[in-house]
């Protein structure tokens, strides 16, 4: 299990400042969600995060370790599924043992033993191009994980499926967090989303085009355990949880 | 489902082409066979086809060299367009410094410095192969870097947080991105790798299907002029059909869902 703590970050491009003064700590094992609305440099941060960007100022440190600007230390699965469409489903999910030097024949080894777990059986011969979206994401989310389970850093991923299909990725995300102790911190921008599946809800709130950075505005806890998140929705402690983080995000 | 008329339309589509050779060979065979025009001027289908099989023992040796010589500078040119566009690729400045200056070579027409490259390299293999690799890497290096290009950023970003080099970046993502555009960068290369040696024969050498055109040429049989030709045009559609099958067999994921599509 691993812990996230991001302390003070900003950044600008091109003088306007996107975000500005973001603090915050994902404990280990839990599941944060990072909610705001498009564009208010979600993504930004993201990227100071996975360490793709130096921040102008602030750290990022994951157990202690300070990783700022450093590429390479969690998993980050951007908003599309970026699967590559020139190798085997197997071949793109195992990309990243190969990246880290293992060899091809034991990477596909071991990232076979998952297939079942991530709901992939019967795909490893196949190309991208004829799975549907669901399986795609699912993919996409194993190789996060086979890169590294202990901390993933989730950009919307499951923005892109249908209501059904996304109620399954849900239950099953919990099922899987659960299982390995991952440590998670997911962006959204659909409230019931957040509130379904988070521990932790951290609203962003701003306009960066308009000269507004964006900064976080305040968290709010989500009591209910992960086994009883199914009949969750219904309750009105999902009413409450929804109605405060609406009122963070109207300020 | 195709409907039956779908099915017959696109027979007719396929035959378009043949059918229309076909026809223009039997207008021509005929306008010869009327004498309507002097053999001389224009030997007819027949003429050309005996004078082919007559000249084939002559003709094999000779289509040896030319095929020697556009195989080597084949490759060199694609391992040049190769380098090219990765160095271009990685280094920004380098892309401006010689980009201009390589669009600027492939405007300078191949009779023109053939004659200079025999009279630097000499009448050997040598000037040949320099004129097939000038003008055969640029489709190359065009191709492959507007292949590098279309990869999307998004993709670059994800291997960087997997902790990716720039090389296991060029290997897993670059360039299989750019295969496509590779191999219709080779197919362009392919035909013109057979023109550059045929013309840098032509301007001086011992051997070869450009040397065997100048003989021909000069002893006004017109009819083994018109065979050397057929015999170039069958050898550049033959190497282009085997860089449209090399293609198929490197990018097996291009026939996924694409089948509607031809």
């Amino acid at each position: 299990m691993a812990e996230l703590r991001v302390k003070g970050v900003r950044q600008a491009f091109d003088g306007l400042t996107v975000i500005d003064g973001v603090s915050l700590t994902v404990a280990p094992g839990e599941i944060a969600c990072l909610l705001g609305p498009s564009g208010c440099g979600k993504t930004t941060l993201f990227h100071v995060i996975a360490g793709l960007a130096r921040p102008d100022s602030g750290t990022v440190e994951l157990d202690g370790r300070d990783i700022t600007g450093a590429p390479g230390n969690l998993a980050y699965m951007l908003q599309k599924d970026l699967l590559l469409p020139h190798k085997t489903i197997i071949d793109n999910v195992a990309l990243p043992l190969v990246l880290k030097g293992e060899a091809p024949v034991a990477a596909r080894e071991r990232a076979r033993g998952l297939f079942e777990t991530f709901g992939l059986a019967g795909t490893e011969r196949r190309w991208p191009a004829e799975l549907s979206g669901g399986m795609r994401q699912r993919a996409a989310l194993l190789r996060s994980y086979l890169f590294n389970q202990e901390f993933m850093l989730l950009d919307e991923p499951f923005s892109a499926l249908d209501a059904f299909t996304k109620a399954d990725m849900h239950r099953w995300f919990l099922e899987m967090a659960d299982a390995f102790g991952t440590t998670a911190l997911v962006i959204t921008h659909d409230i019931d989303e957040a509130v379904k599946i988070a521990d932790a809800i951290h609203v962003m709130r701003g306009a960066p085009q308009v000269g507004v950075p964006t900064r976080i505005t305040g968290s709010v806890r989500v009591g209910c355990p992960r086994g009883e998140r199914a009949d969750f929705a219904l309750s009105p402690e999902f009413l409450d949880v929804k109605r405060r983080v609406t009122e963070l995000l109207r300020g | 489902m195709p409907s039956l008329r779908g099915a017959s339309s696109r027979r007719l589509l396929a035959l378009a082409a043949p059918l229309t050779l076909v026809a223009l060979v039997a207008v021509w065979q005929l306008v010869c066979s009327l004498g309507l025009v002097p053999p001389y001027l224009l030997p007819s289908p027949l003429a050309v086809v005996r004078a082919l099989i007559a000249d084939a023992p002559l003709l094999a040796g000779h289509t040896a060299t030319t095929l020697a010589e556009a195989g080597v500078g084949l490759a060199l040119g694609v391992a040049t367009g190769l380098a090219a566009a990765i160095v271009m690729d990685r280094f920004e400045i380098l892309y401006r410094a010689f980009y201009p200056i390589v669009v600027l070579t492939q405007t300078i027409p191949a009779v023109a410095i053939a004659p200079l490259l025999v009279l630097w390299f000499g009448y050997d293999m040598l000037p040949k192969i320099v004129l097939i690799v000038v003008s055969t890497f640029f489709p190359i290096t065009v191709g492959v870097l507007g292949g590098f290009r279309s990869v999307d950023p998004d993709e670059i970003d994800l291997m960087r947080s997997m902790g990716a080099t720039e090389l296991q970046i060029l290997r897993h993502v670059k360039f299989p991105a750019a295969l496509p555009q590779f191999f219709s960068g080779l197919k362009i290369s392919a035909a013109y790798a057979i023109v550059g040696a045929v013309i840098a024969e032509w301007l001086g050498g011992f051997s070869g299907l450009g040397v065997y055109m100048t003989r021909v040429r000069k002893a006004y049989s017109f009819d083994k002029m018109f065979a050397v030709i057929l015999l170039i045009s069958a050898l550049s559609l033959v190497l282009m059909r085997v860089v449209e099958l090399a293609r198929r067999a490197a990018i097996p994921w291009d026939r996924v869902g694409s089948e509607d599509r031809r």
